[in-house]
């Protein structure tokens, strides 16, 4: 049953919708530009093409790292969306998968820097370095903004956390608001998107850690992506919407909830310019994690 | 047709390389990614990096410092991929043609798939110039 959890929905269903979320994503930007944008099909024309060429391996990078990275990152990545569709659908979960979840979510960014430094190329290299300083920058606010719906429900369990919120989501309170503010914006940074795209900057160093990466690799790193940009939104409507409810009207709120999300973010993402590493830092240790430590005051206190 | 090709033709993503060029056709090239054209509508994107690239696409005179840089690059481009000639310098050498430093054409250098003519071309040619190149390689947009 688990392999069938794994593949029909941690992997199958979740890449479906996260190249949906990809075209909405290159949509939106496109319109925001006053351009067409491309057709509906285009993730997957994307896709098909990359895993049809040729696999470059840079002369001296470290052939085996290099080449299981991509894999390493969209394991965690099913892994983690499997958690969550099992946890929303269909069972109890178990004691601390929240802790599972945050620990996995970790995963392809971790994947990233080894392939970056693997690659042996000096921009791979500073891309990865800037991976790794982000990292360590918006883990911090993440896990405190993602702590409130704990203290909220009182319990680790992420089908506890959906369970208590049928009557009231989180993002009702003032807390639930500030940490999923500062949730978003982590999560802005967790999928490299300007004005936190320090790591993969296109215009500076050429894409970063995956500079060096083509055909497969290439194209397994874009489902990744992808597939995230599907897994972190849910999780933020897990923890703060009460997860994806599939009866009757909810059904319009669940696909707004989600659609709202997608779009903040691209939106954010369209309206920025690109932040220095030291200032994303700052970002995060200072404004983003005070805030995050008032929405946790407020969650003990109980509003 | 392969899926392998079909899937290409949809999404040619395209590095855009200067060989010597006085800019024009760089500048007529980015052009062909605003909103007014937006080529993007048919999958292109500009890539910065030469292995995420399919397309080739050179412009300028080919000088004798940038061929040694080209054929690098034409080596690193992971196949199948297609190269486009942007302008009369990289077509025939254009007014360049009997200088010192411009040996020879960018056709005996690499196969070149399509050449667009202009000095420079407009946006509306280069994008007819695609268009050709889809249906040579037996598409349809």
């Amino acid at each position: 049953m688990t392999i069938v959890y794994l593949i029909v929905f941690g992997f199958a269903a979740t890449a479906i919708l996260g190249l949906i979320t990809s075209w909405i994503d290159r949509k939106v930007t496109a319109r925001v530009q006053y351009r067409v944008g491309p057709p509906f099909l285009q993730p997957v024309y994307d896709l098909v093409k990359l895993l049809g060429k040729e696999t470059v391996i840079p002369a001296g990078a470290s052939k085996v790292t290099f080449l299981i990275a991509p894999v390493i990152g969209i394991s965690g990545v099913i892994a983690v969306a499997t958690l969550f569709w099992v946890n929303q659908f269909f069972s109890e979960g178990f004691m601390g998968d929240w802790i599972v979840a945050i620990y996995l979510l970790a995963i392809p960014s971790l994947s990233i820097i080894l392939g970056g430094f693997a690659s042996r190329n000096p921009l791979a290299s500073l891309g990865a370095a800037r991976e790794m300083k982000l990292v360590i920058a918006y883990e911090l606010p993440f896990i405190l903004a993602a702590l409130v719906p704990v203290i909220n429900s009182h319990s680790i369990r992420l089908s506890v956390i959906i369970d208590s919120q049928a009557g009231g989501v989180f993002a009702g309170n003032i807390s639930g608001i500030l940490a999923l503010i500062v949730a978003i914006l982590c999560v802005q940074a967790k999928l490299a998107l300007v004005p936190f795209d320090i790591p993969e900057a296109e215009t500076e160093i050429v894409e970063g850690p995956i500079v060096e990466y083509s055909g497969p690799g290439l194209a397994i790193f874009k489902l990744m992506k992808n597939m995230l940009f599907f897994t972190l939104p849910f999780f933020l409507i897990i923890l703060f919407f009460g997860g994806l409810r599939l009866n009757g009207i909810n059904i319009l709120w669940t696909i707004l909830e989600y659609v709202g999300i997608v779009a903040i973010i691209t939106v954010i993402r369209n309206t920025n310019p690109r932040v220095r590493i030291d200032q994303a830092v700052r970002f995060f240790w200072g404004p983003m994690t005070l805030i995050a430590i008032v929405a946790v005051i407020l969650a003990l206190k109980g509003l | 047709m392969s899926l392998k090709l079909k899937a290409l033709l949809k999404s040619p993503w395209v590095f855009h390389l200067s060989t010597g060029s006085c800019n024009n056709c760089d500048i007529e090239t980015l052009d062909c990614l605003t909103p007014r054209f937006d080529i993007e509508r048919f999958g292109m994107l500009l890539v910065g990096s030469i292995k995420h690239a399919d397309v080739l696409l050179v412009s300028g005179s080919c000088n004798r410092m940038s061929v040694e840089r080209m054929k690098e690059l034409f080596e690193q481009v992971p196949k199948p991929c297609l190269v486009v000639a942007i302008g009369t310098c990289a077509g025939s050498r254009g007014i360049f043609k009997d200088s010192y430093n411009c040996p020879v054409p960018l056709d005996k250098i690499i196969p070149v798939d399509v050449y667009i003519p202009g000095c420079p071309p407009k946006p509306e040619a280069i994008i007819a110039g695609a268009v050709k190149l889809i249906e040579k390689i037996g598409g349809t947009l």
